[in-house]
C-alpha cells in the first residue's frame, strides 16, 4: 500500500534518500560509532580471546591483543589447586592492578546497543513495509550472474567508482554488502552480545548451544566488529571516491 | 489527504504514543523501587535495561548448569583476603575470625523481617542445600566455572520472615562493600549463600566462608566475605561503598 511513496520519480529524475532511510542512517551510524569505541575500551580490561564456555588468565587464550597494560601483566601469586583430583585446575590471587574502564564502558556500550536495536528493529520494519530492501538492497535475479558481479569486483579493485546520483541507486557489490550487515552482521552483533548477558541465556539457554559457549560468542562478537570496521572503512572511502559532497548532501538533506 | 497517508500516520501515532507511554511508565515510577541515576545518563541506560530485562525475560528460569569435568581454573580478583586489606575496617575482625576457622562467624539477618536473627557456619550448614556448577561471568570479560554448594537464600530469608513490604535485599562484607539485589533474584532458586566451592570449604580467596551466589547477574554481584544482610522496602544504594556511587551499574544481568 505504501510502495508508491517509493518509485521513483521518473519527472524529477533519479530517486532520492526517504527521509526515514537518511535519519535510520545516521542514528545507526552514530550508535555503531559509540559501540565500537565503548567495545574496545571493554576489550582493554581483558585483552584475551577463547573458544567455548570458560576462559581466563589461568587458561590458555586462542587470541591475545596487546591493546592494553593487560597484556599479558602476569601479575599473579603463585597458583594453587582448586580440585583434589585434578591438578591443572588451579586458582592464583590476582596482585596487578589491571586497566579497567568497564564502569562507564559499559553501561556506555549498552546505552549505545538501545540506540541499535530499538531504530534498527524500526528501520527493519520499514525497509520489509515500503519496500526499500526488495528494490534498492536485495539483489535481484537478474544481479546473480558470475560475469556482472565479476566485472564489478574488477571495477571496485581499480578503483573505478562512479558517481553517485544521489540516491539508492546502488550498484551490485554495494547491494551485496549492504545485504551482508543488515541482515548478517548487524543482526549477529546484537544476537552474539545478547548471549553475553548472563539472564538472558539464563530465559533463552539455547543460545550459548547456538554459538557453542560464553566465549565462542564473545569472540564472534569480536570478528563481527572487525567485519564491520572493514565496512566502514571500505564505505567511507567509496563515499569519498564517488563524490563526496553530493553523497553527504543527499543522505542529510535529501538532495 | 488521501486514505493511505492517514493510515500512515494513525500508525506513527500509535507507535508514538506507545514509545511516550513505556518512557512515561520508567520516568515516573516510585523512584524508591528502581535505583538512582543522580542524572547521570549511563545509569539511566541501566535502568532501562534492568526494567527491559524485568519486563521482557522469562520469570524464575535456572541458569544453565555444567558437569563435573566442565569445572575450570578460577582467578581470585578483587578483595583476596580481607584480614591484610588495610581499607577495610574489618580487617583485625576477619583475621580473629580466620584464626578460629570462622567458628566465631555470624551472619545477621535484619531489617524488615518479622524475626531478626544471626546464623553461625553450622547453623546455614543445618538448612538443607544446594549444590550447583555455573559459569561466573566477569565484567572483564573471563569466565571460569565452578561448583558451589550453599544454602538457598531464600531459605535463609524465610527463616527470618520476610515481611510483606520488602523488595531489596542488601549485603554488607568483610572487604566494606554494600550492594544489593531485587527480591526477584534473591528468591531465585540459584541464589545461594555459598560455603563450599568445589566440594572443599570456601577458600579464603574465593569469599570465605560464606558468599553470595547471583547467577543470573555478573560476578561482581556475587559478593565474597558476607557478614550481614538487611532486607528493605526502599532501594539502597549504599554510598560511597555501592556501585552506583562508585560509577558501576546496579543492575548486571546484562
Amino acid at each position: 500500500m505504501t510502495e508508491v511513496l517509493e518509485q521513483p520519480i521518473a519527472s524529477t529524475g533519479a530517486e532520492r534518500h526517504a527521509r526515514w532511510v537518511r535519519i535510520s542512517h545516521w542514528v545507526l551510524a552514530l550508535s555503531l560509532l559509540t559501540l565500537a569505541f565503548s567495545g574496545f575500551v571493554i576489550l582493554m580490561a581483558h585483552p584475551r580471546l577463547y573458544w567455548g564456555e570458560a576462559g581466563n588468565d589461568l587458561t590458555p587464550a586462542l587470541l591475545e591483543l596487546p591493546i592494553s597494560r593487560n597484556y599479558k601483566h602476569g601479575g599473579w601469586e603463585k597458583p594453587t589447586p582448586l580440585v583434589a583430583e585434578s591438578p591443572g585446575v588451579i586458582s592464583a590471587d590476582r596482585t596487578y592492578d589491571i586497566f579497567n574502564q568497564n564502569g562507564w564502558g559499559r553501561s556506555l556500550h549498552f546505552l549505545a546497543a538501545w540506540w541499535l536495536v530499538v531504530p534498527g528493529a524500526v528501520y527493519l520494519l520499514l525497509g520489509i513495509g515500503r519496500g526499500h530492501f526488495r528494490a534498492h538492497i536485495w539483489p535481484g535475479a537478474n544481479e546473480l550472474a558470475p560475469g556482472l558481479v565479476w566485472r564489478d569486483v574488477v571495477d571496485h579493485m581499480r578503483l573505478r567508482i562512479p558517481a553517485t546520483r544521489g540516491g539508492p541507486q546502488y550498484g551490485l557489490l554495494q547491494k551485496y554488502t549492504y545485504s551482508l550487515v543488515v541482515f548478517v552482521l548487524a543482526p549477529l552483533m546484537v544476537v552474539s552480545g545478547l548471549t553475553m548477558a548472563p539472564a538472558v541465556t539464563a530465559g533463552f539457554p539455547f543460545l550459548l548451544g547456538v554459538f557453542g559457549g560464553y566465549q565462542s560468542a564473545r569472540t564472534i562478537h569480536f570478528f563481527t566488529f572487525v567485519a564491520l570496521l572493514l565496512f566502514v572503512a571500505v564505505h567511507l572511502v567509496m563515499v569519498i571516491k564517488s563524490g563526496f559532497t553530493r553523497q553527504i548532501r543527499a543522505m542529510t538533506v535529501g538532495e | 489527504m488521501n486514505v493511505k497517508t492517514t493510515g500512515l500516520i494513525t500508525r506513527r501515532r500509535a507507535i508514538i504514543t506507545g514509545f511516550a507511554a513505556a518512557g512515561g511508565f520508567i520516568l515516573t515510577r516510585s523512584p524508591k523501587d528502581l535505583p538512582p541515576t543522580y542524572g547521570n545518563l549511563l545509569r539511566m541506560g541501566d535502568t532501562l535495561t534492568y526494567a527491559a530485562h524485568r519486563t521482557l525475560l522469562p520469570g524464575q528460569s535456572l541458569v544453565k548448569e555444567y558437569r563435573p569435568k566442565d569445572i575450570t581454573s578460577f582467578p581470585a580478583t578483587g578483595t583476596t583476603n580481607p584480614a591484610v586489606s588495610d581499607k577495610s575496617p574489618f580487617a583485625d575482625g576477619y583475621r580473629k575470625l580466620q584464626s578460629g576457622s570462622f567458628a566465631d562467624w555470624r551472619l545477621t539477618v535484619e531489617g524488615r523481617v518479622a524475626r531478626p536473627r544471626t546464623f553461625s557456619l553450622a547453623e546455614l550448614k543445618q538448612l538443607p542445600s544446594r549444590t550447583q556448577i555455573t559459569r561466573h561471568t566477569c565484567e572483564e570479560g573471563w569466565t571460569a566455572i565452578g561448583q558451589w554448594t550453599g544454602v538457598p537464600l531464600s531459605l535463609v530469608l524465610d527463616a527470618a520472615g520476610v515481611l510483606p513490604t520488602a523488595r531489596f535485599v542488601v549485603f554488607y562484607t568483610f572487604d566494606d562493600w554494600v550492594d544489593s539485589i531485587d527480591l526477584l533474584d534473591a528468591l531465585h532458586p540459584q541464589t545461594i549463600l555459598a560455603y563450599g566451592m568445589n566440594g572443599r570449604d570456601l577458600p579464603i580467596p574465593h569469599g570465605a566462608p560464606v558468599r553470595l551466589r547471583v547467577e543470573r547477574q555478573l560476578g561482581y554481584k556475587s559478593m565474597k566475605y558476607l557478614h550481614r544482610i538487611v532486607v528493605t522496602d526502599e532501594f539502597d544504594d549504599g554510598g560511597k561503598k555501592g556501585n552506583i556511587q562508585s560509577g558501576w551499574a546496579w543492575y548486571t544481568g546484562i
